[in-house]
C-alpha cells in the first residue's frame, strides 16, 4: 500500500523497502529512509504534537535538527522508551513505535488545550504576579499544577537497559558538517595527507543538497556529488567519515565533542551495537561548515499544522518524494520559497499562491514561479493563517493594509530567509559579528584554532562556498603541519542563491494586533509577550529570553532567537546587536546521559580496589564496607551470628587469643636517602634524628595550618631509610603531600619518595598468642620481647619470602604487621591462618578494629578529627618535638585561636548507664534544659559496645574537655536525655602492660 | 578539558594527566616559625586571583608527577607557557603567545 | 508600585497587557549617593532592598557591569537547605530560610519557593557519622533535617536506586522538609524590583573600574565606565569578581575563583519530587517547575574567569546522577552553562567589614550562595547602615584567616579514613 501523499514525481526513496510504523496506536505504511516525520506526512498526517503551554496543536515545522513541534515518544520496548524524540530526526525501522506527548486523553482532542482559551491570562512571566495567595497553596495547589501541566513527555522509569560506547580521537583537521563546505574542505585537506575527520548529523552527507535539487558540482547533481565524495573520502586511509554524529559541543583548545546515533535507526540492534557513540575529538584545526536554518515568518496562526518552512517542504519532496499538500499556500520574504514552490508545483501540487512581503521581487526564481502560473502577491502579507488541526486557509491584505482575502490551503511554507549557524563557533568562545546590510550574525573574531566556512559564515553562492571550503581545507592542513597541497578542485556549475529575507513579525503582526504570531514554538512565546518583556523593563535580550523563556525550548531558538531579538530590539528602538544576541551553549541538540555516562557506570562507575587477601576474607565469610575505593572486610561472621554478636566474638578473641587482620590498605610510603631523616623532621611533629634504626614512633602529620592531616606508624629501616605508614583514605594525599614539600619547598634534601601501598600487603596479628602464631613461620628475626621490643621493626623472611616485619599494636595488644610482597601474600595469610588455627584465633574486620583501638583511646584520623583538630586538642601534644624549630604546621599551630582557650578537646565519655551506646554524632551539652538553640559543647566522634569492658564506650570533643574530667555533661536525643561522664580517653589496660604481656 | 605541556616530558597532554596545586610563586617563609599572624595568614590563606595572568602550579601526577609552573590567562584559559619549578617568574604580557 | 495579583492580570488580560509598568527603572545615574553596592545580583539587590526597607536609606545605587541577575544568580541550581553543621552557619543559612518563607509576600514576587525538601546520600560509614552529626547539631539549633533508612528515602523519592548492589549504596540519608528550591531570575527581579519602588537606582551595563578613597583611606566613591560616582559607604557583592573588585581598594582577599558548571535535560512530566545531594558520589538533583531536570556539576581544578568548563566535569557528574537515577539514563542535555565561584579556604563566607573604612564586602558563598540570599542580604543591609555587624554574620570576618577561627564546613566533612 502506498501512503496517500507519496509521490513517484521526486525524492530519493523509490525503490526502499517498505515498513510499519505505528503512531498514537494507528499503523502506518513507511519506506526505509523515511524520517518519522516524513512517514506521517506521506500518510497526511500533520497533527504530530502538543504545545508547552497552551497545548495548541502543532505538525512539524522543519525537516531536521532545529524542530521545535513534532517531539514524539519513542518506546521500543517497556525499559527503553525516550521522550521528546525529534520526528524529524528519528528514523523508521520496521515496528518502529511512536507515542504523542503533553496530551490528554489523546492528541486530537486536548483537555489541556483550555489554556489557549484562556491565553490571555497566560501572558509571558504571568506566574511571577500570582499564585501568592493563600500563601500555602503555592505548595499544596498552584505549583502541582503548574508542574502537573509542564513538562513534555514521561521520563523513563526503568533502567536503560542499552550502552553506549566511548571514543577519544586526534585529528589534524576536523571538518563539523558534511555538506557542500564541509566536504570540498574535508577532501582538500584530506588530499594532503592530513589526518581527517568530517562528521555530519544526518544520516548521509549533503547538507542542503538534500532538497536544492539545482545545483550541480563537478558535473554531477549536488546530491550525487556528495555522496561520491564521501564514498571517496571514506576510502582514504587518513580520513574517517562520521553520518549521524552531531558535534555538540565546543570546548577549549579545539576539544570538540560528538555524539554518534549508532542504532536508533535500527528495527533490531542486538546486544553488539551500542545506541549511541561519544567521541571526544582533539584537532589540530577545525573547519566549521554547519551551514544555515531556515527562518520562519511571525504572523498570526503560524503554528497550525501544515505551516512549515519552505525547505522543510521541498526536503519532504526532493529527498522523501512526499507532498506536504496539495494546495500549498507560501509565505515569504526570501526567494528560497520560490524554489519550494516550483519543485511542488512541479511535482503536482497546486500552489494557491506566493504571498511575499516584498513590493517587486526579482529574479529568475520569480520568473519561472510565474512561468509555471503561479501567482504571486506581491508587497502583501499573511495576516493570518486558520484551520483547527490543520492549516486550512491564509489571509492577505496588502503590507500597509486594506482589503482582506482568505485563501484555502491545506499547507503552507514560508521563509524569512536564513540564519547562519554560528552556534560552534560562538561555543568556540569566538566573538559574532552583525552584518546590518543582511541583518545577520557572523562569525567575527575567533578565539581558537578553527574557521568558518560556506552559508554559517554568510556565503551565500555555492561556487564561493566550494572554492572558501577547498582553500580552507588546503590552510587547514597545511597550519596542521601538512607540507604539501595538491591543488584540489572542486567547482559547482549551477547553484541556486537566495535573495531577501527579513527579521521579526511580518507586518499585520505588530503591536496593535491581537493575534498569535509566534516566535517560538515549543515554549508558546509570541511576538506580544516579547513586546511585554520590554514593557515591563527587561531591556537586555538575556532578560528577554529568560522572561518569556524564548529560545529555552528543547530546540535552544534555532529558529526563534533572531526574531525575539528584532521584536525586542524593535521594541526598545535599539538595533539588534545593541540588545545583544543570548549566548549559545553546548550541546547544540540534546544528547542523552547515557552516552556522556558511557562506560562509567555500575562496577565502572568507579574503580573497586581488592587487597591481595580478598578471596582468603570471603572464603571466611567476610561482609565487605566500601572505604574509599576500597572494599575493606567489616565483620566476619559465624553461623547465627549478627553484626554485633560477630564483632563482640572477634573484639573478645582478639584479646584471649589473637586476632588475624587485614592492614594492607595503609598507605605505605618509603623515605630514602641521605636526608631523610631531615625530610621526616620537617613533615611530622616528632623527632626523628634519634630514631634508632629497627624502631618505630607513632607520627603526626599537620597541614600548615596546624590542624592535624595524617599519622601512622614509621618504621626507620636504616639511617637513610624510612618506611612511612599513612591512613587509608590519606595515602595519595599524603603522598602528593610529600612531594609537593620535597619538589618545591625543600629540594636541597637529597631524599626519593616512593609509594609502596601496594607493593606491600600487610597481615595484622594481635593478641597475647600473637608470637607464637606468626614465630615459626619467621626466619632470620629474633622475636624475643629483648630483641625486638614493642614498636620494632625487622626485615627477614616469613614463609619463605621476605617480610618487613614490625611490633606495633593498633589493639593494645602484643601485636605484629607482617608486610610481604603483594604477590605471596594469599599464601602467607594462608600459613598464618594455618598457625592461628592451633591457637583458637579469628579473624577480625574494620569494625573489630574500631573497637578495640577506642577501648585504648587511640584515636582515627577523620573520625575523631575532622580537619580542625589540632595535637593539643586530640591529647598528643607529647608527639609534638617541642625543641624542633620547624615543621610543617609549627606556625599555623600558634595562631590565637589555636592556643584559646576553650577549644574542643577529644575525652573518654562513659554513659551512666553502661548499656546506652551514644550514636555517633550526636551532640554533647552541659544543660539539657535550655531552650532551643541549646549552646553545644561537642560531639560525640567513635562510640561502640565493648564487651571487653562490658559496657559502652565512647570518645568525644568537648569544649575545654581536659578540664572536664569527671564532669556530668548530657546528649539529648530526640527521645531521651542521655548522661554521660568525662573521663580520659583509655577504658581498657589503662597502663598498656599488655603490649608487653 | 585543558591541553597542557608539562616541561619536563616536553609533551602537550590532557589535563586528567595533571593536578592544579594553586598559586605558584608563593615561598614558605624560611624562618616561618617566626613569622607574624598576619604574615601567616598573607603566605597561607591570601590569594592574587587575578583576572587575567595567573601564574600558577600543576603537577603531572599521572604522568612524570613532577611539580611545574604554568602562566595561563584566566579569562581565555589560554595557556602562554610552561616552566620548571624553581626557574624564576618570567615576566609575560598578555595576549603574548609563548 | 502596582500590585500584581491574579485580579490585576485579569485587568490586563483584558486589554492586551498593555497597561503593565517596567519592573523597575532604569535612571541615568547620580552623582553621589549614601551607599553604593557593586554588583546587581541576588544578593546585592537584596541587600538594597534591605538597607531601603529596614534601614530607611534609599540614596542607593546598585551598579551592575552586565544585566542585573545575569552572574551566578542566573546560573545556580537554586538549591536552598539550612541544615549546616556549625552554629554560625546554621545561624545564617536558617536567617536566609525563614525569609524565603514568604518573600513571595514581602516582594509581591512570586519567586516559587518551593519546600520540596533537601535529601543527602550517606554511602558509607563515614557518611552516616557525618551526616548524623548534622542531624543532631541541627535539631539542637532548630533546624528540621531528619535520618532516613534507603527504604525511607526511596519512598520519598522514587527514582532513587537504593540496591545493595550499586557501586557506592546508599546506606541512608537526611532529609530537611523546609528545605527545597526557588526561581532565581524571579528572585533577582523580585528585589529590584521592590528596591527600584523604593527608589533604589540599578545602573545595569555600569562595569566598575576603581575605587576612589580619601586621603585618611576613607571610600568617596567608585570610578565606573560612566564617571565617578560618589559614596561614603560602598559593599562589594561581586561573587567570582569580589577580589577583582576589591583588589582596587588594595584589599587583597582569601578567594580563588573557580568554574562551577550546571546542565538541565529536556523537560518531561513529574518525576522528582525533590532535591537530593550527594557529596560522596558528587552531584545534586532537583526538577523545576517547567519539568527540566537540574544538575550541578563540580567545579574545575584551576582559577577561571571563563564561565566555562571542561566536558569531563559534566561527563562526571552524570555518571553520579545515573548511578544514583538509573531510569535517567535516556533523558537529554538540553543546556549547560558555566558560572565563577568565589571560594575562601573554609568553604564560608566573608560578609564583614574591611580595612577600609566605608568598604565593606560580602563574598565567598563558593558554590552555594544562592539559598543564603534574602538572609545575606538582610544581614550585610544592616553591617553596612550600622558600620558593625549583624550577630548573625559577626563570625563571618576577614580576620578569621588571621586568628584561626574558621567556620570550616568543609573540614568538618572530613574524607573518610
Amino acid at each position: 500500500m502506498t501512503a496517500a501523499f507519496r509521490t513517484t514525481a521526486a525524492g530519493r526513496l523509490k525503490g526502499a523497502k517498505p515498513v510499519k510504523i505505528s503512531f498514537d496506536g494507528a499503523s502506518y505504511a513507511a519506506l526505509e529512509g523515511d524520517t518519522l516525520a516524513s512517514a506521517l506526512l506521506a500518510n497526511g498526517v500533520h497533527l504530530m504534537g502538543r504545545s508547552f503551554k497552551y497545548h495548541r496543536p502543532r505538525g512539524v515545522l522543519s525537516a531536521g535538527a532545529e524542530e521545535p513541534n513534532a517531539l514524539v515518544g519513542i518506546h521500543r520496548d517497556a525499559a527503553r522508551k525516550t521522550p521528546n524524540v525529534r520526528a524529524t530526526v528519528q528514523e523508521v525501522y520496521d515496528g518502529l513505535t511512536a507515542v504523542s506527548q503533553n496530551r490528554w486523553p489523546s492528541l486530537a482532542f486536548d483537555v489541556g488545550a483550555v489554556n489557549d482559551i484562556a491565553s490571555p491570562m497566560f501572558s509571558a512571566g504571568f506566574y511571577y504576579k500570582t499564585f501568592m495567595w493563600p500563601k500555602a497553596a503555592w505548595k499544596s495547589v498552584y505549583e502541582p499544577t503548574i508542574r502537573a501541566s509542564a513538562g513534555l513527555g514521561v521520563a523513563p522509569d526503568k533502567p536503560d537497559p542499552d550502552h553506549y560506547a566511548s571514543r577519544y580521537a586526534h585529528c589534524d583537521v576536523l571538518v563539523l558538517g558534511g555538506g557542500a563546505a564541509g566536504l570540498s574542505a574535508a577532501l582538500a585537506a584530506a588530499e594532503t595527507g592530513a589526518r581527517v575527520i568530517i562528521a555530519d548529523e544526518q544520516p548521509a552527507v549533503g547538507g542542503a543538497l538534500r532538497f536544492e535539487t539545482g545545483s550541480t558540482i563537478d558535473s554531477a547533481a549536488g546530491w550525487d556529488w556528495a555522496q561520491a565524495t564521501a564514498v571517496k573520502l571514506a576510502a582514504m586511509d587518513n580520513v574517517r567519515v562520521l553520518t549521524r554524529t552531531t558535534a555538540f559541543g565546543y570546548y577549549a583548545q579545539n576539544m570538540v565533542g560528538l555524539v554518534e546515533r549508532v542504532s536508533d535507526h535500527l528495527a533490531d540492534p542486538g546486544h553488539d551495537l551500542p545506541r549511541e557513540r561519544l567521541w571526544q575529538v582533539r584537532a589540530k584545526r577545525v573547519i566549521i561548515a554547519t551551514g544555515a536554518i531556515e527562518r520562519h515568518m511571525v504572523f498570526d496562526g503560524n503554528d497550525k499544522p501544515g505551516v512549515m518552512l519552505a525547505s522543510a517542504g521541498r526536503t519532504y519532496l526532493n529527498h522523501f518524494g512526499v507532498l506536504v499538500g496539495k494546495n500549498v499556500g507560501v509565505f515569504t520574504a526570501s526567494d528560497s520559497a520560490y524554489a519550494a514552490a516550483i519543485d511542488l508545483k512541479q511535482a503536482g501540487a497546486s500552489i494557491a499562491a506566493i504571498v511575499d512581503l516584498r513590493d517587486n521581487p526579482a529574479g529568475p526564481l520569480i520568473d519561472q514561479a510565474r512561468a509555471l502560473g503561479i501567482e504571486i502577491l506581491s508587497g502583501r502579507t499573511l495576516v493570518r493563517a486558520s484551520g483547527n488541526l490543520r492549516v486550512a486557509s491564509m489571509t492577505v491584505r496588502a503590507t500597509s493594509g486594506g482589503p482582506e482575502r482568505t485563501i484555502p490551503v491545506d499547507a503552507l511554507l514560508m521563509s524569512a530567509g536564513w540564519t547562519p549557524s554560528v552556534h560552534l563557533f560562538s561555543q568556540s568562545r569566538g566573538k559574532v559579528a552583525f552584518d546590518s546590510a543582511t541583518r545577520r550574525f557572523l562569525p567575527g573574531d575567533y578565539a581558537q584554532d578553527c574557521v568558518s566556512v560556506g552559508a554559517c559564515s554568510g556565503t551565500d553562492t555555492l561556487a564561493d562556498t566550494v572554492k572558501d571550503a577547498v582553500a580552507a581545507g588546503e590552510k587547514a592542513a597545511k597550519a596542521a603541519g601538512l607540507a604539501k597541497t595538491v591543488g584540489t578542485k572542486v567547482k559547482a556549475e549551477t547553484s541556486e542563491s537566495w535573495a531577501g529575507g527579513m527579521v521579526g513579525a511580518a507586518p499585520g503582526a505588530g503591536p496593535d494586533t491581537t493575534g498569535k504570531a509566534f516566535v517560538d514554538f515549543q515554549n508558546d512565546v509570541t511576538a506580544k509577550d516579547i513586546r511585554l518583556a520590554v514593557r515591563e523593563g527587561m531591556r537586555s535580550i538575556e532578560h528577554v529570553k529568560r522572561f518569556t523563556t524564548n529560545g529555552m525550548a528543547t530546540d535552544q531558538g534555532k529558529t526563534s532567537n533572531i526574531h525575539g531579538l528584532a521584536i525586542a530590539a524593535e521594541a526598545l528602538g535599539k538595533e539588534m546587536p545593541e540588545v545583544g544576541l543570548t549566548t549559545f551553549r553546548a550541546p547544540y541538540t540534546p544528547v542523552t546521559f547515557g552516552s556522556l555516562v558511557n562506560h562509567s557506570k555500575g562496577r565502572l562507575f568507579d574503580p573497586t580496589r581488592r587487597t591481595p587477601f580478598h578471596a582468603q576474607e570471603e572464603k571466611l565469610g567476610a561482609v565487605f564496607e566500601d572505604v574509599g575505593q576500597w572494599k575493606r572486610a567489616w565483620y566476619y561472621p559465624r553461623a547465627g551470628e549478627d553484626m554485633h554478636a560477630a564483632v563482640n566474638r572477634e573484639c573478645a578473641t582478639v584479646r584471649k587469643a589473637a586476632g588475624i587482620f587485614d592492614a594492607s590498605t595503609l598507605g605505605k610510603i618509603e623515605v630514602v636517602g641521605p636526608d631523610a631523616a631531615k625530610f621526616m623532621e620537617l613533615m611530622y611533629t616528632n623527632p626523628w634524628e634519634k630514631l634508632e634504626s629497627g624502631r618505630c614512633r607513632y607520627g603526626i602529620m599537620l597541614r600548615e595550618d596546624g590542624f592535624i592531616y595524617d599519622d601512622g606508624v614509621v618504621g626507620r629501616l636504616a639511617a637513610d631509610r624510612f618506611h612511612v605508614t599513612t591512613t587509608t583514605g590519606g595515602a595519595a594525599r599524603v603522598m602528593n603531600h610529600m612531594e609537593d614539600y620535597l619538589q618545591t619547598e625543600f629540594p636541597h634534601l637529597d631524599v626519593w619518595l616512593t609509594s609502596i601501598s601496594e607493593q606491600w600487603a600487610v597481615i595484622a596479628v594481635q593478641g597475647p598468642k600473637s608470637r607464637d602464631i606468626i614465630a615459626p613461620l619467621v626466619e632470620g628475626i629474633d622475636m624475643s620481647d629483648g630483641a625486638m621490643p614493642h614498636m620494632s621493626v625487622r626485615e627477614g623472611k616469613i614463609c619463605g619470602v621476605p617480610t618487613r616485619l614490625f611490633r606495633m599494636s593498633f589493639t593494645g595488644e602484643r601485636g605484629f604487621e607482617i608486610n610481604v610482597p603483594a604477590d605471596y601474600a594469599a599464601a602467607v595469610w594462608d600459613a598464618v591462618w594455618a598457625q592461628g588455627q592451633k591457637h583458637g584465633a579469628c579473624a577480625y574486620g574494620t569494625e573489630a578494629m574500631h573497637v578495640l583501638r577506642a577501648e585504648k583511646g587511640y584515636i582515627i584520623v577523620g573520625q575523631d578529627t575532622d580537619g580542625t583538630v589540632t595535637p593539643q586538642d586530640a591529647g598528643l601534644d607529647w608527639a609534638v618535638g617541642k625543641k624542633k624549630t620547624d615543621f610543617v604546621g609549627i606556625r599555623g599551630l600558634k595562631r590565637p585561636d589555636l592556643v584559646a582557650k576553650g577549644r574542643k578537646q577529644l575525652v573518654g565519655l562513659r554513659t551512666k548507664d553502661p548499656k546506652v551506646v551514644l550514636e555517633e554524632g550526636a551532640q554533647i551539652v552541659a544543660d539539657p534544659k535550655q531552650p532551643i538553640p541549646m549552646k553545644m559543647l561537642g560531639h560525640v566522634t567513635s562510640s561502640y559496645w565493648s564487651e571487653n569492658c562490658g559496657r559502652s564506650i565512647a570518645l568525644g570533643v568537648v569544649t575545654g574537655g581536659f578540664e572536664r574530667m569527671g564532669q556530668t555533661l548530657y546528649v539529648p536525643m530526640p527521645d531521651k536525655v542521655i548522661e554521660v561522664e568525662v573521663v580520659g580517653q583509655v577504658f581498657f589496660d589503662e597502663k598498656g602492660e599488655r603490649l608487653h604481656g | 578539558m585543558l591541553l597542557i605541556h608539562c616541561p619536563y616530558c616536553d609533551e602537550d597532554r590532557p589535563e586528567l594527566e595533571f593536578r592544579n596545586a594553586g598559586e605558584a610563586h608563593i615561598a614558605r617563609p624560611e624562618n616561618i616559625a617566626e613569622i607574624s599572624d598576619e604574615e601567616f595568614a598573607q603566605f597561607f590563606f591570601i590569594r592574587t586571583n587575578p583576572k587575567g595572568l595567573i601564574y600558577e602550579r600543576w603537577r603531572h601526577i599521572h604522568g612524570c608527577a613532577r611539580f611545574f609552573n604554568a602562566v595561563r590567562d584566566s579569562v581565555s584559559d589560554k595557556f602562554l607557557m610552561t616552566y620548571k619549578a624553581g626557574e624564576k617568574r618570567p615576566t609575560v604580557k598578555a595576549g603574548e603567545k609563548a | 508600585m502596582r500590585k500584581y495579583s491574579v485580579f490585576a492580570i485579569a485587568r490586563e488580560a483584558m486589554r492586551a497587557h498593555k497597561g503593565w509598568d517596567a519592573q523597575w527603572s532604569s535612571p541615568e545615574p547620580r552623582a553621589e549617593y549614601d551607599v553604593i553596592i557593586v554588583g546587581a545580583g541576588g544578593h546585592g539587590l537584596a541587600t538594597a532592598y534591605y538597607l531601603a526597607k529596614n534601614h530607611g536609606i534609599t540614596n542607593i545605587a546598585v551598579l551592575e557591569k552586565g544585566w542585573l541577575g545575569g552572574g551566578n544568580t542566573g546560573r545556580n541550581t537554586t538549591i536552598i537547605r539550612s541544615n549546616y553543621l556549625y552554629d554560625e552557619s546554621a545561624g545564617i543559612y536558617d536567617h536566609a530560610v525563614k525569609l524565603w518563607d514568604g518573600l513571595s509576600q514581602d516582594l509581591n514576587y512570586n519567586v516559587m519557593y518551593s519546600a520540596r525538601g533537601v535529601m543527602m546520600l550517606a554511602h558509607n560509614v563515614h557518611d552516616v557519622q557525618s551526616l548524623k552529626r548534622h542531624v543532631h547539631a541541627n535539631r539542637l539549633n532548630g533546624i528540621d533535617n531528619e535520618w532516613m533508612t534507603p527504604e525511607q528515602a526511596k519512598a520519598y523519592c522514587p527514582p532513587l536506586n537504593i540496591s545493595p548492589d550499586a557501586r557506592y549504596p546508599v546506606v541512608g540519608a537526611t532529609l530537611q522538609r523546609r528545605g527545597g528550591t526557588a526561581r532565581h531570575d524571579a528572585v533577582a527581579w523580585g528585589y529590584a524590583r521592590a528596591a527600584s519602588d523604593r527608589g533604589v537606582h540599578i545602573i545595569q551595563n555600569c562595569e566598575v573600574k576603581g575605587i576612589r578613597r580619601s586621603a585618611n583611606g576613607h571610600v568617596t566613591g567608585v570610578e565606573t565606565s560612566r564617571g565617578f560616582i560618589g559614596a561614603k559607604k560602598v559593599g562589594v557583592v561581586a561573587a567570582g569578581h569580589s577580589s577583582v573588585i576589591m583588589q582596587m581598594a588594595d584589599v587583597r582577599m582569601p578567594l580563588e575563583s573557580y568554574p562551577l558548571q550546571a546542565l538541565v535535560s529536556e523537560p518531561v512530566k513529574p518525576c522528582f519530587p525533590c532535591v537530593v545531594m550527594s557529596n560522596t558520589v558528587h552531584a545534586y538533583i532537583s526538577q523545576s517547575d517547567k519539568g527540566e531536570l537540574v544538575i550541578g556539576a563540580g567545579t574545575d581544578q584551576y582559577i577561571s574567569y571563563s564561565q566555562t568548563g571542561g566536558l569531563h566535569i559534566l561527563t562526571h557528574t552524570l555518571d553520579a546522577i545515573c548511578e544514583m537515577f538509573p531510569v535517567f539514563s535516556r533523558m537529554k542535555m538540553l543546556r549547560s552553562w558555566g558560572g565563577i565561584v568565589d571560594v575562601t579556604p573554609d568553604r564560608s563566607p566573608i560578609l564583614a567589614k574591611t580595612p577600609v573604612p566605608g568598604l565593606y564586602v560580602n563574598c565567598g558563598w563558593g558554590t552555594g550562595g544562592f539559598k543564603a540570599t534574602p538572609g545575606s542580604g538582610h544581614v550585610f543591609a544592616h553591617t553596612i547602615a550600622n558600620d558593625n555587624p549583624h550577630p548573625i554574620n559577626a563570625g563571618f570576618t576577614l580576620e578569621r584567616f588571621r586568628s584561626g577561627r574558621l567556620i570550616d564546613e568543609a573540614a568538618a566533612a572530613a574524607v573518610a579514613h
